[in-house]
């Protein structure tokens, strides 16, 4: 009888024993969709419980996953093909998805930023994350116009294509961000490409307090100027916030220019450069970091709110109403129970130290988890990928 | 011959609803057997007008009792006959669920039922400088509803995207009869995403919250004619490769432009083998900039002519002949077909040759109307069907089409959908397995196949018991009353 690594061997796919003492007992390196499958397949035959990774910048986020016997690592999944005269790029899961903000002889650029800096393009679809132009462009989910993904059975489908422009069938791609490795390896993404804009300017302004900060984040984001994001950075209670603003494409001086104009007497500058904080997240590495969804109207009163918990760093993009948090571990009991039962915020702990997150659902309350629930047992009905990881068993 | 499977329901229809919002009379129900696609006719069993969310769950849960299908049906202005009822089945027309709920401009956003007109959203804010950024050309009638079921599009998603880029969140009836609420605030799998642009396959929209847009600084319009459309096809691309995004980039080829003539007079400029309209909004002083680049495209690209619109009646008159263009064909030929594929716009020149050969081997003409800039082509198929064989030569052409759309990697459909339409058309396009793993959405959603049965997939097929839920046998099993085969 041959043992599940001999047959993981097998495959062709190289394959090692994990470091002694680490969760996955097995970590492969596949190169192709098809090694992906031929993986997927073994995993399925032996029983074994896969949990996809690219570059690990965000392998700690949700919940640890309840078995993990294979490390399916993405590093090796690295062609690109770019299109220059369709704006669209075909990429393996495995690329830096900063490999994808520049293009050689072609200005143009995938539009999306990546506030993890090293992320891969498997790794920012499987957590839906996005940087400070999501006001703009919207986010990875916006941007994708294809994918191929590899079930836990070793069935290769994909879905969407090569245009922009598509309503053929039910888009996978979707249902793909945000999954967070639980219903298929993503190993292929096809792009939008927007062209780069050639002048960039950052207005940044500084209210003297959290009261004005609701009124002035709503001026910038009506702005005809047409800022690509309003951002926002609060290093907590005691300090008073400054919000950034992009301005990108043609005559970007003259329209910076007018958004200084809706400052309301605050404080305003005109810069080339981004502020230092732009598209970082919060907090230390190892520590907590949440992420917020609120009404964008209602992102100053939460923030005064929140203060009485005590000291919470709060970064992010105020125009779309998502925002990241990085409480110290002893306020985020507190934290938590002030924004979703207080305010009526969605919280999601995506990182937490083990001791600080206990008793609490990184989660918290998701309306269509049992919908979510449904698609989960049909894509993966042994509960093999990533199993636990996300809400409710997921 | 009436349905008695219907009876019950229909019954529970009456309570539920009340007469008034229940049809059956056979002649009443024939306003409803089909809708923009007009080739495809049935008769609905029954017609139900819900006017709340509640209503719309309380009849699926009838239906979903009785295993009866249903269908949902907006304004009836869909052209891949998404919304073609079954004579087996509940028609449920949500034109009586219009009211905008809620316009929340700080945050951007307005809450409406899904009968709301696509319009009437942007005529609710226009005032306050925003407006809903999809515009299918059908935006005076089409339904907020419809839009999501369809992911429509329209001239400008180009630069502002289709319905999936602007709700916010959904409020659906699951085929099981259950209220839930699909938003983008929720964490895990984008089912919102997944749910809009499937076509009623997964449920009856009753809630949208859409975003609202920001009006643009300023807006230009121009109109360009070339002696042929590889000319305007060229110019397309200089635009696009010099860096600009424009709002809409359309053009007409001579057919298009001899029909929107003899339709509306829409008086573009005479002897021209193409035409191409560029719309660019933004802030002035970028869309300054642009237009002089455009401008300088088009000429160098062999423009022989240029129109500039700098106010909405004259932007009216150059849209006229496009947006007039698919009924317009009306006036050239007894019938046509309005075919909708999308290449990568690179592509274009090679299959619009390809399209003219094709044409000429068949003999059928084919106008040619698209939106350049994501090379979405509206091909019209004309014909006369009093013709013995024309109809079937011209069904030949079009799907030709199709097929040179799927071989030069584009799509079957750009924002028409695929319905009942160009569901034979899937396999083209997509592999069994993709096929395939579609279905498990599908069947995680609607594991009995009642909502919209026969649309989108090329074959129905069953879903099976839920795999990994370990369920018992079924009690009638149990107690020796069935057998399962």
């Amino acid at each position: 009888m041959e043992t599940p690594f001999e047959a993981l061997r097998g495959t062709g796919v190289p394959v090692e024993p994990a470091a002694p003492g680490d969760a996955p007992r097995w970590v492969a390196y596949p190169g192709t969709t098809a090694e992906v499958a031929a993986l997927m397949r073994v995993s399925a035959e032996h029983d074994l419980a896969v949990v996809p990774s690219g570059a690990g910048t965000k392998l700690a986020w949700g919940n640890p996953p309840e078995r993990c016997d294979l490390l399916l690592r993405t590093g090796r999944l690295t062609s690109l093909e770019h299109s220059p005269g369709d704006l669209v790029v075909r990429v393996s899961a495995g690329l830096p998805v900063g490999t994808l903000a520049s293009f050689p002889g072609v200005a143009q650029e995938l539009a999306l930023d990546d506030p993890l800096g090293a992320g891969t393009v498997g790794g920012t679809l499987a957590t839906a994350v996005a940087g400070p132009r999501r006001f703009r462009y919207g986010t990875a989910r916006d941007l994708l116009i294809g994918v191929t993904v590899v079930l836990a059975d070793g069935t290769v489908a994909t879905s969407g294509g090569r245009v922009v422009k598509n309503v053929a069938g039910y888009d996978l791609g979707k249902l793909l961000c945000g999954s967070y490795g639980t219903l298929g390896v993503v190993t292929e993404a096809v792009f939008r490409l927007h062209p780069v804009a050639p002048e960039r300017r950052w207005i940044t302004v500084e209210p003297d307090s959290l009261a004005a900060l609701d009124g002035l984040v709503a001026a910038l984001a009506a702005s005809q100027a047409e800022p690509s994001a309003v951002e926002v950075d609060w290093p907590g209670t005691g300090s008073a916030p400054v919000v950034a603003a992009l301005v990108e494409g043609t005559a970007a001086g003259e329209r910076a220019a007018a958004v200084r104009e809706l400052a309301g007497g605050h404080p305003a500058r005109v810069r080339d450069e981004a502020p230092g904080w732009w598209n970082t997240l919060p907090g230390d590495p190892g520590g907590v970091l949440c992420e917020l969804r609120l009404p964008p109207a209602e992102v100053g009163r939460t923030l005064r709110e929140v203060t009485a918990c005590g000291p919470v760093r709060v970064r992010g993009s105020a125009a779309s109403g998502v925002l990241w948090a990085a409480p110290p571990p002893d306020v985020l009991p507190a934290f938590v129970s002030a924004v979703r039962d207080r305010l009526g915020g969605r919280l999601v702990v995506l990182a937490a130290p083990y001791d600080a997150i206990e008793g609490i659902d990184r989660w918290g309350p998701v309306g269509a988890l049992p919908l979510m629930r449904r698609v989960k047992e049909r894509f993966d009905p042994d509960r093999r990928l990533s199993p636990g990881r996300f809400a409710g068993g997921i | 011959m009436p349905d008695t499977a219907l009876d019950e329901p229909v019954r529970r229809f009456l309570e539920i609803l009340g007469p008034g919002s229940v049809i059956t009379d056979p002649v009443r129900l024939r306003t409803y057997e089909c809708d923009g696609l007009t080739h495809h006719r049935t008769s609905p069993g029954v017609v139900v007008l819900p006017e709340t969310a509640e209503q719309v769950a309380a009849i699926v849960r009838v239906c979903a009792r009785h295993g009866v299908p249903f269908v949902a049906r907006g304004a009836g202005t869909g052209l891949s006959g998404g919304a073609l009822p079954r004579t087996d089945g509940v028609l449920v027309v949500t034109s009586r669920m219009r009211r905008i709920l809620s316009i929340d401009l700080p945050n951007r956003l307005a809450v409406v039922e899904p009968g709301v007109t696509n319009l009437a959203i942007t005529e609710a804010v226009r005032e306050q400088g925003y407006y809903y950024a999809p515009d299918p050309s059908s935006q005076q009638v089409c339904s907020i509803g419809g839009n999501v079921a369809e992911n429509s599009g329209g001239a400008h998603c180009l630069k502002y995207g289709f319905t999936v880029n602007h709700v916010l969140a959904l409020e659906i009836v699951t085929p099981d009869g259950d209220l839930v609420e699909l938003s983008h605030t929720d964490p895990g799998y984008d089912l919102l995403g997944a749910f809009v642009g499937s076509e009623g396959t997964l449920g009856i929209t009753t809630k949208v919250t859409v975003r609202l847009t920001r009006a643009p600084q300023a807006v230009t319009t121009l109109l360009a004619a070339f002696d042929d459309v590889e000319s305007g096809g060229r110019a397309v691309s200089a635009i696009i490769g010099g860096g600009i995004l424009p709002a809409a980039i359309e053009m007409m080829d001579a057919l298009a432009i001899e029909a929107a003539e003899a339709a509306v007079a829409c008086s573009y400029p005479e002897g021209a083998g193409a035409v191409l309209i560029v719309e660019l909004d933004g802030p002035s002083p970028e869309v300054a900039h642009q237009f002089a680049e455009v401008r300088r495209i088009c000429e160098e690209n062999g423009a022989f002519e240029l129109r500039v619109a700098a106010d909405p009646a004259e932007r009216a008159a150059v849209w006229k002949g496009r947006k007039s263009a698919f009924a317009a064909v009306g006036r050239i030929s007894p019938a046509y077909i309005v075919q909708d594929g999308v290449v990568p716009r690179t592509a274009l020149p090679e299959v619009l040759a390809d399209i003219e050969r094709i044409s000429g081997e068949h003999g059928i003409r084919v106008a040619n109307v698209f939106h350049a800039g994501d090379g979405n082509l509206h091909p019209l198929v004309l014909f006369d069907d009093d013709e013995p064989g024309a109809a079937e030569r011209a069904e030949l052409v079009s799907g030709r089409i199709l097929d040179l759309c799927v071989e030069h990697g584009g799509s079957i459909t750009g924002e028409h959908g695929v319905g009942i339409d160009k569901s034979r058309y899937m396999t083209k396009m997509f592999s069994e397995d993709d096929l395939a793993t579609m279905q498990l959405v599908r069947c995680a959603f609607d594991p009995e196949g009642l909502s919209n049965p026969g649309k989108v997939f090329p074959t129905p097929r069953l879903c099976g018991e839920a795999p990994g839920v370990r369920r018992g046998a079924h009690p009638l099993v149990e107690s020796g009353q069935a057998e399962q085969f």
